[in-house]
């Protein structure tokens, strides 16, 4: 791609995605990693002693861990080169007149009307670490639903906190749910009651705002049985030049004939390493449905799991990762069988150009006990040009018997035929590749809630803009 | 307007036409018959730019050289080919891809109202079910669908030449009327060239014929008026 034109996508994307608003902490530590900054924070947010326990334990898995052997390398990593908290405000708010100024404007430019968020169930904005506004419906209330922060979780509904977190996704985990479990802030907690139905979706918008600051929020959530509801996480982050990190864990919980959906879109600045761990456990006959796309980040390394543990459960991934300008998104998913009559799904489709990498990294796993049951999995790889790659690395350990696993997976290039054909209808070139890669991921996107699919469809027209030629 | 002289194409380095000579005018109805393998789709596709042939010659549409224009320029300047290989698009919506069909053909939009209307009429035309707007673009669409698909993309661009391969291979005489019917409601209102490709000659009876012309192994070898039909009809190609 020539450099100008690069700019100039640069330039139109910091212009529509990238904007930052002054930061005006009331509260920030310094850079780096310690027991003192860890227990600060705890200090900051006035936490039960086993909550200071949780993180100087996590804190001390952390040191002793080695960054993971496999996957795109992370070296450039410094973790003394972040900040690991910042609040922003101090109090948070409860109406929407009370908010700052500065934020509302936020919202205005990621293009966020006043009259949808009426509609919206709830809205999360998280602004740098801490939640800065929250809105419950009363009709969230009045089904006995906790959409709230992970802080006011902590000190108001402690005893079912205490009974779940960490439960899917223990410290020892990895390096970087370790780390999370150290300096974690921000992030939501859901509670469905038994047998409630939340028609509309709980909604959260996450932002990084300041420079060098890694941002470790964690979210838990837990549908109780028979119940249902949609989760759905929307980033966009400004453009900084210098290295940050996304290091978030998600935990869910599906009990019996529950149903559960979690949708994130994630379009993070082309600085950010995006590390995250989720983790949902489904009970009996329950459903868990992650839907996910990556947009965005230096590099995106995130596989959603689904531990199937009881007879029935079904789980079940759809993603879209894209790639371009030396990101990497290495994404996947894996199901975990680990009863009978289980059964998965993952369908994964990536789009590669100007030099992007994406790959698909998962697993299948079948436990001897799991028997008679089936999944699918799905992985379609598009790419653009010779600069770009795309590799998959499906793993199956299959044990358990009259399992029915499936693996397909295609590479296609945009096909000539079709170019021609929708050029000689009078498209240019560009609009010709736009409207066949919205073509490609069009399965995934019609799951996604209509203003997410509007705005995913109007990146992609204005990445083509500036990729292709 | 369409001016074709000396035209020679050939695709991977194999000659399929050889001299070719045509010419169609205004508000003209022409008709390319011939054996399969003859050449006739070459032609189609070689008009409107396919990059995989190579051609040589003059090629001339309203006083521009088509052969210095990408196939983008070529629909910009009126042309327009229904194709005989119909591609599946999944994921594209029709009513999205006609809406940018219109705004890149006409220079403008229309508002979402008016241009329901628009499709509407054009739709019935066709006797096509407005359903369709909201199917991908030609994805599982049978034969006789995807045909009337391209004819609703010719209604909605309104060129000033349209070349139809073989429009009406595998329509039942309803269809075949219906198509008719929107080749001549561009004639009538848009004085459109229409070339026709066909090897058969029921869906002629419903247009006004100017040129018929009898392309074999490359050449044309015989031109004449609508009687041509019947000829060809009667004796076959091979014995003409």
């Amino acid at each position: 791609m020539k450099s100008a034109k690069l700019k100039k996508l640069n330039d139109a994307y910091g212009e529509k995605f990238g904007f930052s608003m002054p930061e005006k902490s009331v509260l920030s530590f310094d850079f780096g990693l310690s027991k003192q900054v860890i227990a600060d924070i705890s200090e900051s947010k006035n936490e039960p002693k086993w909550m200071r326990d949780f993180r100087q334990a996590s804190l001390k898995v952390f040191s002793g861990m080695k960054m993971p052997s496999w996957g795109p390398s992370l070296a450039e990593i410094d973790f003394e080169a972040i900040r690991y908290f910042i609040k922003d405000t101090d109090v948070e708010k409860r109406t929407w007149d009370e908010v700052p100024s500065e934020i509302k404007e936020t919202f205005d430019r990621l293009g966020v009307p006043q009259a949808e968020r009426e509609f919206l169930a709830g809205v999360k904005a998280q602004y740098n670490s801490e939640v800065a506004y929250s809105s419950l419906q009363k009709e969230l209330d009045e089904q006995g639903v906790i959409f709230c922060s992970m802080e006011e979780a902590l000190q108001k509904h402690g005893e079912l906190f205490k009974e779940y977190f960490a439960q899917l996704v223990p410290a020892a985990d990895n390096k970087f749910a370790a780390l999370n479990g150290a300096a974690w802030s921000g992030g939501s907690f859901v509670y469905i009651p038994k047998n409630t139905h939340v028609k509309r979706p709980l909604q959260s918008y996450f932002r990084i705002n300041a420079a060098r600051m890694g941002q470790f929020e964690r979210t838990l959530i837990i549908a109780d049985e028979g119940s249902s509801a949609h989760y759905v996480e929307g980033c966009t982050a400004p453009v900084y030049s210098e290295y940050s990190l996304h290091a978030a864990v998600v935990e869910v919980f599906v009990k019996k004939d529950a149903r559960f959906r979690y949708t994130t879109i994630q379009n993070w600045s082309g600085n950010i390493y995006n590390l995250v761990t989720k983790r949902a456990k489904v009970l009996q006959n329950g459903i868990m449905e992650w839907v996910d796309g990556n947009l965005g980040a230096k590099m995106t390394m995130k596989y959603p799991s689904c531990y199937l543990v009881e007879e029935g459960a079904y789980g079940e991934m759809l993603s879209i990762a894209y790639a371009k300008n030396h990101q990497i998104q290495d994404t996947g998913a894996k199901m975990l069988h680990l009863a009978p009559n289980t059964s998965s799904k993952i369908v994964a489709k990536s789009v590669s150009i100007a030099g992007g990498t994406s790959n698909y990294r998962g697993l299948v796993y079948v436990a001897k006990a799991a028997s008679n049951s089936k999944s699918k999995v799905e992985c379609d790889a598009l790419i653009l040009d010779d600069q770009s790659s795309t590799s998959t690395y499906p793993d199956m350990k299959i044990a358990g018997e009259n399992a029915i696993v499936e693996h397909e997976a295609s590479v296609s290039e945009i096909e000539e035929d079709k170019l021609f054909y929708l050029m000689s209808r009078g498209l240019d070139k560009t609009e010709a590749i736009t409207l066949l890669v919205a073509g490609f991921i069009e399965p995934i996107v019609k799951e996604l809630p209509l203003e997410y699919a509007v705005e995913l469809n109007r990146l992609i027209e204005l990445e083509m803009e500036g990729s292709v030629g | 307007m369409l001016k074709i002289k000396n035209l020679q194409v050939s695709l991977n380095k194999k000659n399929i036409l050889h001299k070719i000579d045509l010419s169609v005018k205004n508000a003209e109805t022409h008709v390319l018959m011939g054996q399969n393998g003859a050449g006739k789709s070459t032609l189609a596709q070689s008009i409107m730019g396919n990059p995989n042939y190579s051609v040589k010659g003059e090629l001339f549409f309203v006083e521009q050289n088509l052969l210095e224009l990408d196939p983008q320029q070529r629909a910009a300047l009126g042309i327009f080919l229904s194709f005989q290989q119909i591609l599946e698009i999944p994921g594209v919506k029709i009513y999205d891809y006609l809406k940018l069909l219109y705004k890149k053909s006409h220079g403008k939009r229309l508002t979402p109202l008016k241009f329901k209307e628009f499709l509407k009429e054009r739709m019935a035309l066709l006797d096509f079910d407005e359903e369709f707007l909201k199917r991908s673009l030609n994805h599982g669409f049978s034969g006789g669908e995807k045909k009337k698909m391209e004819v609703l993309q010719m209604l909605v661009i309104e060129p000033k030449l349209v070349i139809l391969d073989e429009i009406d291979s595998g329509l039942d005489i309803d269809a075949i009327k219906a198509v008719a019917k929107a080749v001549n409601f561009l004639k009538n209102e848009k004085k459109s060239a229409v070339l026709i490709i066909t090897h058969y000659s029921r869906i002629l009876q419903f247009l006004n014929i100017d040129g018929v012309h009898l392309l074999s192994k490359g050449q044309i070898v015989k031109s004449g008026g609508a009687d041509l039909v019947q000829q060809i009809e009667s004796k076959g190609f091979a014995n003409l």
